[in-house]
């Protein structure tokens, strides 16, 4: 079970690691496409106020001349702001600008930067010497460089805030999701660890257990209501079997100790061959209706163990009626007894002649055993009818019968009346009827037949079941 | 009456192998087919058996159930495939109504359960290792004086006419069929009425003694003798 646990367990684990990579690639591609969406924007606007300044710069120098541009750069470059403004001569000598040193190489060529670069510039407001910045340089026929520009550190601020928003928010996405999966996998696992635990209790011998059923109707509670119910069955089962075992501990232990009784007292009294023999047809009689008990308890768990075991076939109880009938005749007679078969003409069901023919045989050998023996004759009549989908298979005879409250229990394994103790027979035999009639679906009736005993069996009609093939 | 239940009760010795793992049940049966005048061998696995009734000419295969190496069913299957027909006795310890019907299937001739009376084994044996003598074909039975016409289901002794039941005749066709070999009680319940079950009541005796009357009562000399321990057999005394 702990090794089943611990798959469990990892069969969790693996699935949010792989649930939690996804989610991870999936943030860092939403992370770095948002930030290089937005810088590309933020670039793209700045380049084009530069444009426009540059424009704006360009009349000036055709209205004013060089003076009046170097004195309208000398002016913005004192305002604040992200604007950034450099002037030089030919030889590259800063004339005016609020910039104080520029990355190497950034005036040698004309035209818009390409990419951003590091510039100090005066009365810094941040404290901050070193900034980065985008800037367009032009160059004009005098040899003098103007670069005009704009300060990009707001924006990779900006950006690196972006950045660090995304990433919390994904982070905390992810770690929220994490944790509602683990709660929901885990209270999944802890109904299966539940299960689990129930399922290890039941087997280590406690069939009174149950598996956990919340009443939430959910798969788990289909499965573990199933499960009972298969437990339920087994439990019963594991109790006719504990009933047979007890049972045969009881009533086979005492014909042993006569058996062996019987061998002791032979073998220490005088050699006698006569006698010998005797004491050994004895014990094998003795044997003989052991096997006989132990047969029919075997039956018995092997018919209450369900229908499959039993052998069905398309039977015509009407002329399995009149052979059980015809095979007692002459023992009834022997008994001063009459048997009487009353039935239709024919009566077809679906069931197992062997069974239903052991039934009746069980039924008749009783009612000629506990009926007769007196000195009237007694009369023992067979029925069988069919109605309403039920066909009945009753055995009448007008002996002492059963008191009302006895009924019940010679129904039971190895239960016999006081008054028939004496008389042969195992206590089994209403019992196996009984399991003959469940078997088929029925059951077996005790009523009193004014006078004597009725037993009868009722048993739904079945069909032959289509494509099925029978043997009796 | 006829006191010893094993006693041969014809000439022919067959030759009979024993498939059965219980070596202590095995020598039994042995000792057993021998007193009775039959040639036996012994195999103690399912592949050992199988290897001696392909290889040699058996009268009658016992095989049990369950053996290691090989099943008794799959023997049987086994042999009856590749067209051999032995007739077989299957032994069970499961003894229930449908182990009887699998080992039927699977070709057997006939089904002892265990723990089974020994002479109930012999008397099976018997019966199994004459049947290729095909007494089926036969119209009419003789024992004695005792005749049963098959297709006119009349019965004479001594030329005389006797009137049985449906039922009698039947029981007295099976046992002349089998005359002069012991025939139990459960193959008369068997064979007659077709049951497998143990009548908890000896039904049978009545049958017999009924009959007995009929075939007997008139004629003095006994023909259907009761064979202590073991069942009945039909036989004209000499």
């Amino acid at each position: 079970m702990g090794r089943f646990r611990s798959l469990m367990r990892m069969t969790a684990v693996r699935l949010s690691a792989v649930y939690f990579l996804l989610f991870a690639i999936c943030a860092v591609v939403l992370v770095v496409y948002v930030t290089a969406t937005a810088s590309t924007i933020v670039e793209d606007q700045s380049r084009q106020a530069i444009s426009e300044e540059l424009a704006d710069l360009a009349q000036v120098y055709q209205q004013n001349g060089i003076i009046g541009l170097v004195r309208t750069i000398d002016r913005r470059s004192r305002q604040p702001g992200a604007s950034l403004y450099l002037v030089t001569d030919a030889t590259g000598r800063i004339i005016a600008g609020n910039v104080e040193s520029l990355q190497a190489g950034v005036l040698d060529d004309a035209g818009p930067t390409p990419d951003a670069f590091s510039y100090e510039r005066y009365a810094d407001d941040h404290g901050q010497r070193y900034h980065l910045a985008i800037a367009e340089v032009v160059s004009l026929p005098n040899g003098m460089r103007i670069l005009v520009g704009r300060d990009q550190s707001e924006q990779v601020r900006f950006r690196g805030v972006v950045q660090s928003a995304l990433i919390l928010a994904l982070a905390l996405m992810g770690v929220a999701a994490l944790i509602t999966w683990f709660f929901i996998g885990r209270s999944a696992l802890k109904r299966l660890d539940g299960v689990t635990a129930a399922s290890a209790r039941i087997l280590s011998g406690d069939l009174s257990e149950r598996l956990p059923v919340t009443g939430a109707g959910d798969e788990f509670d289909r499965l573990s209501a199933n499960l009972n119910t298969l437990l339920a069955r087994i439990s019963l089962l594991q109790e006719g079997l504990q009933q047979v075992s007890d049972n045969i501990a009881h009533d086979l232990r005492t014909p042993l100790t006569r058996l062996r009784t019987r061998a002791e007292g032979a073998l220490s009294a005088p050699p006698d061959v006569g006698e010998a023999r005797e004491v050994m047809e004895q014990m094998i009689a003795e044997c003989d209706q052991m096997i006989r008990t132990f047969d029919a308890l075997l039956m018995i768990s092997r018919v209450e163990a369900g229908s499959d075991q039993v052998i069905k076939s398309e039977i015509d109880l009407a002329a399995i009626a009149a052979d059980v009938v015809d095979l007692y005749e002459p023992l009834a007679e022997d008994a001063n007894g009459e048997l009487v078969l009353e039935a239709p003409e024919r009566l077809t069901v679906f069931a197992s002649r062997e069974l239903i023919a052991q039934a009746l045989s069980n039924l008749i050998d009783n009612a000629l055993k506990y009926a007769t023996g007196e000195e009237r004759k007694v009369t023992i009549r067979v029925r069988l009818s069919e109605e309403a989908g039920w066909w009945r298979l009753s055995v009448s005879d007008d002996g002492p019968g059963i008191p009302a409250e006895k009924r019940d229990r010679v129904l039971e394994r190895f239960y016999r009346l006081d008054q028939s103790r004496s008389l042969p027979g195992s206590g089994l035999g209403l019992s196996l009827v009984q399991a003959i009639a469940r078997v088929h679906g029925g059951r077996l009736v005790l009523e009193d037949a004014g006078p004597g005993l009725t037993v009868r069996l009722e048993v739904p009609r079945e069909e032959r079941p289509a494509g099925e093939r029978g043997d009796g | 009456m006829i006191e010893a239940p094993t006693a041969p009760t014809s000439t022919k010795s067959m030759r009979i192998l024993i498939i059965e793992d219980d070596r202590e049940a095995a020598s039994y049966l042995v000792k057993a087919l021998k007193e009775s005048g039959h040639v036996a061998d012994h195999a103690a696995d399912g592949e050992e058996g199988l290897y001696a009734a392909e290889t040699r000419d058996y009268d009658v295969l016992i095989v049990d159930r369950m053996l290691p190496k090989l099943d008794g069913l799959s023997i049987i299957s086994r042999l009856r495939e590749s067209g051999q027909s032995t007739p077989v006795l299957i032994l069970s310890a499961l003894g229930q109504v449908d182990d009887r019907v699998k080992g039927l299937r699977a070709g057997g001739d006939d089904y002892l359960s265990k723990p089974f009376a020994i002479s109930e084994l012999l008397a099976r044996v018997e019966v199994l290792g004459r049947r290729r003598g095909a007494k089926d074909v036969e119209t009419s039975y003789r024992v004695g004086d005792l005749e049963l016409d098959r297709l006119s289901h009349e019965v004479r002794r001594a030329g005389k006419p006797i009137v049985l039941q449906p039922r009698e005749f039947r029981l007295l066709e099976y046992l002349m069929k089998n005359a002069n070999q012991v025939v139990t009680r459960t193959m008369l319940l068997e064979n007659v009425w077709d049951y497998h079950f143990d009548p908890q009541t000896n039904v049978i005796d009545v049958h017999i003694s009924r009959l007995r009357s009929k075939i007997e009562r008139d004629f003095g000399s006994p023909i259907l003798h009761t064979v202590r321990g073991a069942g009945y057999i039909i036989r004209a005394d000499d």
